[in-house]
């Protein structure tokens, strides 16, 4: 059956609403809300089936699908691949979370999929810290898209630390691109 | 008198002997410095060899210590060539604590032969005299040689110019990547590329023989720790579990290492002994446990581990069960520790709101202070005689290679002349 949903950017903000990952890998496995929504598949909010019948997504929305394709369309969520984070920090933001939780379906619903977490950190601190903190934020992002079905072997992890910056500035905005987690799939 | 030293040749490739790879500028201070004047030495019977220049490696081996302020060539009041040449009065009332002297002699099979004198002004005779032979490849390390030899005679340390440093430079753009673990001398000539590698190169540490540098390779595609014998070139796998494989640490004994890994979970510290492969767990915490380093008496390391929510430095027994002692309290980010060879003291990197900074601890006061400004300062390393710390740091968006004095009175930039360079280690003999 396909899963061709359209929602629109607000629906999904509302729907990240109340499910934050806390800093700690452990600590996720204490939210409910998160576990509630694992079991839930792809019902995430802002459904709304009756839009999605003509096959163009919203004005400003992003089309839902899982199937197989889907990551290379640049109309569907899928396409982001990018998790960025705060400095210092390993928690998935409202701005990633649904994103995460998306790609975390798809590789429920696409058994043959696998992406690598690629972890990245900003230039400030030291290397191997970084190489640590930049390891914990590909594990929380891990962590997401186990609940939402994934399996532990779809998903690799490698962390480079501050060793392969995108952005090469030494401002807050090149930093901020650099704290991040790439999906890579394989 | 004196005495004859033969200077052997070292097997190495001497890949680029004409253009040194890192610039050394002195960038600030001299104060408390001791004062010496290195007179340009005579060469006999040759012309002066461009990169064999004795007396010139003398003056900015002792300039580059901190500990001494080397009085500039064109303000040389006399040149004298021999010890009776010397007017001790007139080099007193110029405020001069010592002068060397010395001569560069070309011999019938093509050699060169070497000699300097240290002269102590206030005592009116010669302290020190030796003589090397040489070849044009060993100019240079005698006159290192010659550096160590003022340099402990002076101040009773042991020298440390004609040991190697290590350490990683990278070329990178949008599309390219290119990382290259090297060694070189102390100030930066006779490089050598250990490794080329188009993913990340990490962490050098040398063994404290100086045999071996342990360092982190991404090129499988993941974080391994190698060992690499830098004369033989062999080298050794030896951590690739699943997960982190970083920060390794020799052992004072050179017979384990300190890492971290994060195959049970989350980054704690582990050692492995070398000769059977064991691994011992160290620390069993959630936060992030990594940057061991261990105290010279073999028994405890300092560690960064985020437990108390921010990365800070505790110091913890490997030997015994123990708890982990936090070492550090000022500012929300304190990691990266090297801890001088004589144990007292901790440099480490000190962040504080945007502005990372390297900074001194003494164990047994646990008072600190902060030597450098920033605002990207990291990797510090003790030289080996605890003389001066060196480090990376960020200079009008080009990484470098700093060193400040122990007391941060004296600051130092070696520039790569290209790319970037980071992650200096700091070879405690010379192999």
């Amino acid at each position: 059956m396909k899963r061709l949903i359209f929602i629109s950017v607000l629906a999904l903000s509302v729907a990240a609403c109340g499910d934050r990952i806390k800093p700690d890998d452990e600590t996720v496995g204490d939210s409910d809300t998160a576990s509630a929504d694992a079991s839930s598949g792809a019902s995430a909010g802002g459904i709304n089936a009756g839009s999605g019948i003509g096959g163009t997504a919203l004005e400003g929305g992003k089309l839902i699908s899982y199937e197989k394709n889907a990551i290379d369309d640049p109309n569907n969520v899928l396409f982001e691949k990018i998790v960025y984070f705060d400095f210092d920090s390993n928690l998935v933001s409202d701005d990633y979370i649904e994103m995460v939780k998306h790609h975390g379906k798809y590789l429920s619903f696409n058994a043959n999929a696998s992406v690598r977490l690629e972890g990245h950190a900003d230039e400030r601190g030291t290397r191997e810290y970084n190489v640590a903190l930049a390891e914990r934020r590909a594990q929380a992002v891990k962590q997401v898209m186990l609940y939402e079905g994934a399996g532990d072997d779809q998903i690799s992890i490698i962390s480079y630390g501050e060793e392969k910056p995108v952005a090469f500035g030494h401002d807050d905005e090149s930093m901020s691109l650099n704290r991040r987690v790439e999906i890579v799939y394989q | 008198m004196i005495k004859k030293i033969i200077i052997g040749l070292f097997c190495l490739s001497f890949t680029s002997l004409a253009h040194a790879v890192l610039k050394i500028d002195i960038t600030e201070g001299f104060e408390g410095a001791l004062p010496i004047a290195v007179i340009p030495f005579q060469w006999n019977g040759a012309a002066k060899v461009a990169n064999g220049d004795v007396s010139a490696i003398v003056m900015s081996d002792l300039a580059r210590s901190g500990k001494f302020s080397p009085v500039a060539e064109k303000d040389l009041i006399a040149r004298p060539q021999k010890l009776a040449d010397v007017h001790y009065k007139t080099w007193r009332i110029a405020g001069m604590d010592h002068i060397v002297i010395g001569s560069v002699t070309k011999q019938a099979d093509g050699s060169y032969q070497v000699e300097f004198r240290l002269i102590d002004i206030l005592k009116a005779k010669q302290v020190l005299g030796y003589s090397f032979s040489a070849t044009d490849k060993t100019l240079r390390a005698v006159g290192h040689q010659i550096s160590d030899y003022i340099f402990t005679h002076i101040t009773g340390l042991p020298g440390a110019f004609s040991t190697r440093i290590a350490y990683v430079t990278l070329k990178q753009d949008k599309k390219s990547y290119s990382a290259r673990l090297q060694t070189s001398d102390t100030d930066g000539y006779n490089p050598q590329t250990l490794l080329t590698s188009d993913q990340p190169i990490m962490s050098p540490a040398w063994s404290p023989d100086g045999s071996e540098l342990a360092y982190v390779s991404f090129e499988s595609g993941q974080a391994e720790i190698f060992t690499h014998n830098i004369r033989t070139g062999v080298r050794k796998n030896r951590s690739k579990f699943k997960g982190l494989n970083g920060s390794p640490a020799w052992s004072p004994d050179g017979k384990k290492l300190a890492m971290t890994l994060s195959k049970d979970g989350n980054p704690d510290i582990y050692v492995l002994n070398l000769s059977d492969n064991k691994l011992k767990r160290i620390t069993n915490h959630w936060s992030i446990d990594t940057e061991a380093v261990w105290l010279p008496d073999g028994k405890s390391i300092i560690y960064t581990s985020s437990r108390s929510g921010k990365p800070q430095l505790y110091k913890q027994s490997v030997t015994a069960k123990s708890k982990p002692e936090r070492l550090t309290y000022e500012g929300g980010y304190n990691a990266s520790a090297s801890i001088s060879a004589d144990g007292k003291s901790v440099a480490y990197v000190h962040g504080e709101g945007n502005v990372y900074r390297i900074a001194v601890l003494e164990l047994a006061t646990k008072s600190s202070r902060v030597l450098t400004d920033g605002p990207l300062d990291e990797s510090p390393e003790y030289a080996p005689n605890n003389s001066m710390i060196l480090f990376a740091s960020q200079e009008k968006n080009q990484a470098v290679l700093a060193a400040v004095s122990v007391d941060g009175r004296q600051k130092q930039r070696l520039a790569f002349t290209d790319g970037e360079v980071r992650e200096p280690s700091w070879a405690a003999v010379r192999y």
